[in-house]
C-alpha cells in the first residue's frame, strides 16, 4: 500500500482531518511567534547548519573523541552496526543486571530499532514513561509524530484507552484527570524500574556527556531512580563542544513547539556512585546515508518535528500514512535509504512547496532531497509503470513542436466533444474526483498568436534602468 | 505615472514570451494578457513558435532523464533572447534550479539566468512597483510556493510576520482594490504537478481548504501569478459552483492598464 492510499483512509473522516490539520497548524503558528521574537534566528540556523556540516565531515574523529571522554567519565560505551546489535547489547546489559522491569523515556532510535517488542519477547517489561508514548503503547500503535507521538488521538480516544488500561471512568475526557491517572500509574513504574533507557538529543564530543531534552522530566526521574542508565544514540547526534550546545537548544524547542527551551535539559556525564551508565552508539544505515552526497545533509536533523507541523500533506494525512518510524518530510528523505522499495511512494508525498526546508532549524534542503530521491527511484524503476511510460510518452511529445501542437489540438477537441460524464469519470480521471477540468478553448495561444498581424516594425525597446 | 517613459528608452532588449504548455492549451487568455501587458509597459515580447514545455512534469515525477531532450529544446528555443518571461513562476523556477542537469554551456547558463516570472520581470527588471488603474473588487492573492519560496517573490511566514511581495504591491497600487486577509497567507494549494493525480485525495483536500480560507474572508476574485495553482483552485471553485472568479494576475493588470 502506498502513501496515497493510506492518506485516503485518513481523509475519509473529514472532521478529524480538519482537527488534525488545525492542531498541528496551531503548533506551527506557535513556532512562528517564537521565531519572530528572536531577531538572530536565521543566523542561528546558519550557525547550527555549519556546526552539523562540520561535524559530519569529521564524524569518525568526533565519535572517537566522544568515546574516549565518556570512558574517562566511567561510562560504558557500546557500538552497534544495526538495530539487531543495538537490541542485543541492551538485552545483554539488562540480563547482566538481572533486571526485568525497564522504564524508557522518549527515543526515536529505540522505535527505529523496534526495541520494545524485542525486549517483551525476551520476558522483559518495558514501560514508556513519556505520556504520549505511554498512550500509544497501551494502544499498541507506533508514534505518529516524533515530538508529539499521540497527536493523532483526541482526548476522548485517550479517555477510552485509559478506561481500558487504567480503569478511569468510562467517558472521562478531562485532560487534567487523565494526566493525573497516568501520573499515578507511572509513579509505581518509576519506583519499580531497575534499568532506565533514554534517548539522546545531543552528545558532546569534548566532554563525553549526553544531553536529553524533555518537557515531562520523565527521563530524569527514570534515570535517577534506576541502578542502570542506558542512553541510545545514532552516530549523528554528536556535536563537537559544550559551547556549541546553546545554538541547538535555542533552536530545538522553538522549532518543535514554540517554547523558548524544553522544560528539562539534562546533562548526563557520569554514573552516580554505585550505579552504571551505558551509551549505545548506533549506525543502522546512517553511514550509508553519509555516503550519499545528495542526501547526507539529512543526517543534520535534530528531530524537532517542525517539518511535520508545517507540511500541508502531513497535517492532512497523519503520521501513520508514512508507515515509517520518522514520518513527514524528513521521514520521506530518510526512509528510502533504509528500504527503497517499501518506501518508494514517500518522496512523492509532497507538493515540493518548500516550507519544510524553510522551517528546518539546521537548514536541511528537504524539498530538494525529495526531488532528488524521485530521480533515484525513477532510475531504479521504483515508480509505477503507468507513470514511467506516461512520462516517456510525454517526453517525446514535448520535445517536438509539431507533435505537441497536434496533440494539444486533439486533446482540446476531445474535451469539448466528449460528454462531461466521460471526461470527468472518477474511475478514469483522478483530477475530476473533486475538480472540474479547465474549459477547453477552441484556440490555443499559439494558434491565436499565429493569426495576429506581425508588428510593422519592432518598436523601440525599454532600457533596463541602471 | 506614464508608460511613455519606457517607450522612449532606446537600446533594445530581446524579450521572449514563454507560455507553458498548459497555459497555451487551456488558458490562452492569460497568455494574451501577458503579451498585451508587456506591450503596454513598453516591451514587445516575441513568442518563438517552436517552444513546448520546461520539462517539469517529467522531472517532478522522477523522470528527469526523459526530460533532458525537452530541456535542450527549451535552451535552443530561447538562447538568443535577453529575457524569457513566463506567466508561471513554477516553470521559471524549474529552468533556473533544475537545468543544472544539462552541461553548463554558455547558452544553458544564459537561459537559466534569463528566465523570469512575469511579475518578477515587471518588478525587478522593469522596476515597476505601481500601476495606474482601478479594480474595485475584493481580491484574494494566492502565493505560489515556487514563486514565493523558490524565487523569493514574496515574504515567507516561516521567516517573518510581514506580509509583503511583488504582486501584492502591484495589486495594492490599483484604485479601489481590497486584498483579502487570509488566515493562512502562504499555505500550498496542493496542486504540485503530477501530485494532483498521484495523491489526488490530499491534493483536493488542500485545495478545498485554501478555497475555504478565501470564502471565509470574502474573496471575490482569486488571483496569483502562477496559472498552475489557479487551474487547480479554479477546478474546485467550479466543481462546488462558488461565486468566485479566478483570474491570472496578468489578466487583472492588463485589464486595468490602458
Amino acid at each position: 500500500m502506498n502513501h496515497a492510499l493510506r492518506a485516503d483512509k485518513f481523509l475519509l473522516d473529514a472532521d478529524r482531518t480538519t482537527w488534525h490539520d488545525e492542531t498541528l497548524w496551531f503548533v506551527r503558528e506557535k513556532r512562528d511567534r517564537a521565531v519572530y521574537a528572536v531577531p538572530e534566528f536565521q543566523d542561528l540556523r546558519e550557525l547550527a547548519s555549519g556546526i552539523k556540516n562540520h561535524t559530519l565531515s569529521r564524524l569518525d574523529m568526533y565519535l572517537r573523541e566522544f568515546e574516549a571522554a565518556a570512558q574517562a567519565n566511567g561510562v560504558h560505551v557500546h557500538w552497534a552496526a544495526d538495530a539487531a546489535e543495538h537490541n542485543a547489547i541492551i538485552l545483554d546489559i539488562i540480563r547482566k543486571e538481572g533486571a526485568t522491569r525497564i522504564v524508557k523515556s522518549k527515543s526515536m532510535l529505540t522505535e527505529e530499532c523496534h526495541l520494545n517488542p524485542y525486549l517483551i519477547k525476551h520476558g522483559i517489561e518495558v514501560v514508556d514513561t513519556d505520556l504520549g508514548e505511554r498512550i500509544i503503547q497501551f494502544r499498541d500503535e507506533p508514534p505518529s509524530h516524533i515530538v508529539l507521538p499521540a497527536i493523532h488521538l483526541k482526548k476522548e480516544d485517550v479517555g477510552d484507552t485509559f478506561h481500558t488500561h487504567l480503569g478511569t471512568d468510562k467517558g472521562e475526557s478531562d485532560p487534567q484527570r487523565l494526566t493525573e491517572a497516568a501520573r499515578q500509574h507511572l509513579r509505581g513504574k518509576f519506583i519499580a524500574g531497575q534499568v532506565a533507557i533514554s534517548g539522546v538529543n545531543f552528545a558532546i564530543a569534548e566532554t563525553g556527556a549526553v544531553v536529553v531534552c524533555t518537557n515531562e522530566g520523565n527521563a530524569d526521574l527514570g534515570v535517577n531512580l534506576a541502578a542502570v542508565h542506558i542512553a541510545c544514540m545514532g552516530i549523528e547526534k554528536i556535536i563537537p563542544r559544550l559551547s556549541d550546545l546553546g545554538v541547538f537548544t535555542r533552536l530545538l524547542a522553538r522549532s518543535a513547539t514554540g517554547q523558548p527551551v524544553t522544560t528539562y535539559t539534562s546533562h548526563f556525564t557520569k554514573p552516580a556512585a554505585g550505579k552504571q551508565m551505558h551509551i549505545v552508539i548506533v549506525d543502522n544505515g546512517r553511514t550509508q546515508q553519509l555516503g550519499r552526497p545528495d542526501f547526507r545533509a539529512s543526517l543534520k536533523c535534530i528531530r524537532c518535528g517542525a517539518c511535520m507541523n508545517t507540511c500541508p500533506v502531513y497535517r492532512r494525512s497523519g503520521g501513520h500514512s508514512y508507515d515509517f518510524t520518522v514520518p513527514g518530510p524528513i521521514g520521506a528523505i530518510l526512509s528510502p535509504n533504509i528500504d527503497m522499495k517499501k518506501h518508494s511512494s514517500l518522496p512523492f508525498a509532497s507538493t515540493l512547496c518548500g516550507s519544510c526546508t524553510d522551517v528546518c532549524p539546521v537548514k536541511i534542503d528537504i524539498h530538494t532531497q525529495l526531488y532528488k530521491w524521485r530521480q533515484v527511484l525513477g532510475e531504479a524503476n521504483e515508480i509505477p509503470a503507468s507513470k514511467k511510460w506516461g512520462m516517456k510518452f510525454m517526453g517525446r511529445v514535448l520535445a517536438s513542436t509539431r507533435v505537441y501542437g497536434l496533440g494539444g489540438q486533439f486533446a482540446r477537441k476531445a474535451l469539448r466533444l466528449l460528454p462531461h460524464g466521460l471526461t470527468h469519470a472518477p474511475s478514469m480521471n483522478a483530477w475530476a474526483v473533486a475538480r472540474e477540468l479547465p474549459e477547453a478553448p477552441k484556440q490555443s495561444f499559439r494558434e491565436w498568436y499565429a493569426q495576429q498581424p506581425a508588428p510593422a516594425a519592432q518598436p523601440a525597446q525599454p532600457q533596463i534602468p541602471a | 505615472m506614464t508608460f511613455y517613459y519606457f517607450k522612449l528608452q532606446t537600446p533594445r532588449m530581446k524579450v521572449a514570451l514563454f507560455i507553458p504548455c498548459y497555459i497555451d492549451q487551456f488558458y490562452p487568455q492569460a497568455a494574451i494578457a501577458t503579451l498585451q501587458l508587456l506591450e503596454k509597459l513598453g516591451v514587445q515580447a516575441h513568442f518563438p513558435a517552436q517552444q513546448t514545455c520546461c520539462g517539469q512534469p517529467l522531472a517532478n515525477s522522477g523522470c528527469e532523464r526523459d526530460a533532458l531532450p525537452i530541456y535542450k529544446h527549451f535552451v535552443e528555443t530561447f538562447s538568443d533572447y535577453d529575457y524569457v518571461v513566463a506567466p508561471s513562476g513554477s516553470c521559471v523556477y524549474h529552468v533556473r534550479k533544475h537545468f543544472d542537469k544539462l552541461d553548463q554551456t554558455a547558452d544553458v547558463q544564459h537561459v537559466r539566468g534569463a528566465a523570469y516570472d512575469l511579475i518578477d520581470f515587471i518588478s525587478t527588471v522593469l522596476k515597476v512597483e505601481s500601476l495606474p488603474g482601478a479594480f474595485p473588487h475584493k481580491v484574494g492573492l494566492h502565493l505560489s510556493c515556487h514563486g514565493q519560496r523558490g524565487l523569493h517573490q514574496a515574504n515567507e511566514s516561516e521567516m517573518t510576520p510581514v506580509r509583503d511581495g511583488q504582486l501584492s504591491r502591484l495589486l495594492r497600487s490599483l484604485e479601489g482594490i481590497e486584498l483579502t486577509n487570509l488566515n493562512r497567507n502562504d499555505e500550498c494549494c496542493g496542486f504540485g504537478g503530477t501530485f494532483c493525480v498521484s495523491e489526488a485525495g490530499i491534493s483536493a483536500r488542500m485545495g478545498q481548504d485554501r478555497v475555504a480560507d478565501h470564502v471565509l474572508n470574502g474573496t471575490e476574485v482569486l488571483t496569483g501569478s502562477d496559472m498552475s495553482c489557479l487551474m487547480h483552485l479554479e477546478g474546485i471553485v467550479r466543481r462546488v459552483k462558488l461565486p468566485i472568479r479566478v483570474m491570472h494576475a496578468a489578466e487583472i493588470l492588463n485589464g486595468v492598464v490602458s
